[in-house]
């Protein structure tokens, strides 16, 4: 027989409390990998060959802190010719004109296939072809043989190519010219990603196509390229080491390796350098977050979209401010 | 380059105080494949023309090639007199730079199935972004006739709301003040609510219901067979790239001559 007093209101379930599952697999597992860090400390803590007292007084001196410097602004600029270059061969390798797709190909293809270190060799004995490099007409000297000029010159300007090809203008142009070439695929690979739908509300509504490009594809390709510019970025730090072949002496690398010949304490330097790119990549990692979040604006992801409109119903009036961006 | 065959009545000049919108013997293929065969349409300045068909008939191409967003193969559109995508110099068409035909779409407003609003920008930069980037007006006085659209389409508290932070039926609006914004003569919708859930279809209609009563030229492609009765002043019905046939809305969809009509309006009825 049912309890009456039970049906208009039933009881309110007693909670579960369940045994959870156990994972010994996972304490194995925290064991092992205890056993084996205990071990590496053991090794870096005990073994005389760190020399952990002479590498922290070696690894911040002047000379180790200006080949940081050049090493940073090798990275800026490659990165900043490889973005800005990657761009122009993005769109031209998307472009309706056949013959800007063929240089543009042609061109990916060239820097793709060449060892960025080989590269980096060739850039920094560029000098041996040409003595001086100069600006004006094209083909002068056969010009005026044409017309029974002898020795005519149409040159406006010029320089010494041992001037201008220094160690660090040649590795910044192998390192970037090299780097325009991977990030013109990505930055493709980005463009492509925006709906077909976008260019065409923008070209209903009277926009022109670079206009298009500018305000409505590349900002939202901007998500797609982000990420693997990031990567794009690590990658050069790492490879800016590579300068010391061109040779340059204003460079991280350079700089650790010759306090390690000069000292004889190679591999304390050695760990100096595993420091350095360690912080120096952590400080690109930080840039990198902050960038994917700002280029993800408005976009709903399916995790974060319900804290996304918490925080907007927060702001209600403020993003409105923002909006200035037009 | 694209070849144009000139129909018979070509040398006409471009009629002056004549129709919104005219096509003449409008052609369009894809590859092998001809989706408009010989299009004729007149629609009055001020006129609301439903374009009514079944899928696949070429309604949303015809559309597109008011605009230019299509290349036509063969035919004339005029809209306000001004021969779309071509100029004529000596009996010849030459085709107009980019320019140009930007400018031209300028006069004319477009809105899409799947809205296709800019998702990287508010509301309101959505609708001020072309009036500013075209140089039409300053940031300042854009914004707040963009503000004065929102709220004419009903979204003045939503102005700062990304695309993704609105139903259907809000972007949808928002994409109809976009296109407000650039002040056009004539709007084209191509099925505007056939995307949305059947309970915000209502809030579109209405605000396309205001904009004909406030005189806008409107072609709007839909399947809303009760808006074109009480909306529309002629309707169009096509079929396999042809117009089958026209007159107005009230009697066509109560008493259709041809078959095909017939057919289709016993199904979405
Ligand atoms: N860009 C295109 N390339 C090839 N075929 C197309 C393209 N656009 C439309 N079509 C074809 O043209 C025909 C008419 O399409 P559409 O104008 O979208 O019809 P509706 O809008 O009436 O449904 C369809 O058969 C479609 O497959
Ligand atoms: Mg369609």
């Amino acid at each position: 027989m049912p309890v009456e007093t039970d049906s208009p209101e039933r009881a309110r379930p007693e909670p579960i409390r369940a045994v959870p599952v156990r994972h010994p697999g996972r304490w194995v597992a925290v064991a092992v990998i205890g056993v084996l860090v205990a071990m590496f400390v053991h090794l870096l803590v005990t073994n005389k060959a760190f020399n952990w007292s002479f590498m922290v007084d070696e690894m911040f001196r002047p000379p180790i802190m200006a080949g940081v410097r050049g090493s940073i602004a090798l990275l800026l600029t490659a990165m900043l010719i490889g973005i800005v270059l990657g761009v122009v061969i993005a769109v031209m390798r998307l472009s309706e004109n056949p013959i800007l797709r063929g240089v543009a190909w042609a061109y990916t293809w060239f820097f793709r296939a060449v060892p960025r270190l080989v590269l980096a060799i060739l850039f920094g004995n560029l000098g041996i072809l040409w003595a001086r490099i100069e600006f004006g007409l094209p083909f002068d000297r056969q010009i005026g043989a044409l017309f029974g000029v002898d020795d005519f010159e149409a040159r406006l300007f010029g320089f010494s190519a041992v001037d201008i090809l220094t160690g660090f203008v040649a590795g910044m142009l192998a390192l970037g010219l090299s780097e325009a070439a991977y990030m013109a695929e990505i930055v493709r690979a980005g463009i492509q990603s925006v709906d077909e739908g976008q260019t065409e509300a923008a070209q209903a509504l009277g926009m022109k196509r670079s206009q298009i490009l500018r305000r409505i594809v590349l900002p939202q390709a901007m998500r797609v390229i982000v990420p693997p510019t990031g990567n794009e970025t690590i990658a050069m730090l790492k490879d800016t080491s590579l300068v010391a072949f061109v040779p340059v002496s204003m460079e991280l690398f350079f700089q650790l390796r010759a306090v390690g010949s000069r000292t004889f304490q190679v591999f304390p330097m050695l760990v100096a350098a595993t420091i350095w790119y360690l912080l120096l990549t952590s400080v690109l990692l930080v840039g990198q977050y902050y960038l994917e979040r700002h280029f993800s604006k408005g976009v709903r992801r399916s995790g974060r979209a319900r804290t996304r409109l918490r925080g907007v119903a927060a702001e209600s009036g403020g993003t409105t401010g923002k909006a200035g961006g037009a | 380059m694209t070849e144009l065959t000139v129909p018979a009545q070509a040398g006409e000049p471009a009629v002056e105080s004549g129709p919104m919108v005219r096509a003449e013997q409008v052609h369009k293929s894809f590859g092998p494949i001809e989706v408009l065969k010989g299009i004729d349409l007149e629609v009055r300045s001020g006129e609301v023309c439903c374009l009514l068909g079944p899928s696949g008939s070429g309604k949303s191409t015809f559309l597109r090639c008011i605009n230019h967003l299509e290349k036509i193969n063969a035919g004339r559109i005029w809209v306000d007199g001004d021969l779309i995508g071509y100029r004529e110099r000596g009996g010849k068409l030459h085709e107009m730079r980019e320019s140009d035909v930007a400018a031209q779409r300028r006069a004319i407003g477009m809105v899409f199935q799947r809205f296709n609003l800019f998702p990287h920008m508010t509301a309101l930069q959505n609708v001020a972004e072309a009036p500013v980037l075209l140089g039409r007006e300053k940031k300042a006085t854009a914004r707040e006739r963009a503000a004065a659209l929102l709220e004419r389409v009903g979204l003045g508290d939503k102005i700062g709301n990304y695309p993704s932070q609105l139903s259907g039926g809000q972007q949808q609006r928002v994409a109809i003040a976009r296109a407000l914004a650039m002040q056009p003569k004539l709007m084209l919708f191509d099925e505007p609510t056939s995307a949305l859930d059947p309970e915000l279809v209502g809030e579109v209609l209405d605000v396309m219901k205001d904009l004909a009563r406030d005189g806008m030229t409107m072609i709007v492609v839909t399947h809303e067979i009760g808006f074109a009765r009480e909306v529309g002043d002629s309707l169009v019905f096509m079929d396999d790239g042809v117009v089958v046939e026209s007159g107005v809305p009230r009697e066509v969809i109560a008493n259709p001559r041809h078959d095909r009509t017939k057919a289709f309006l016993a199904k979405v009825l």
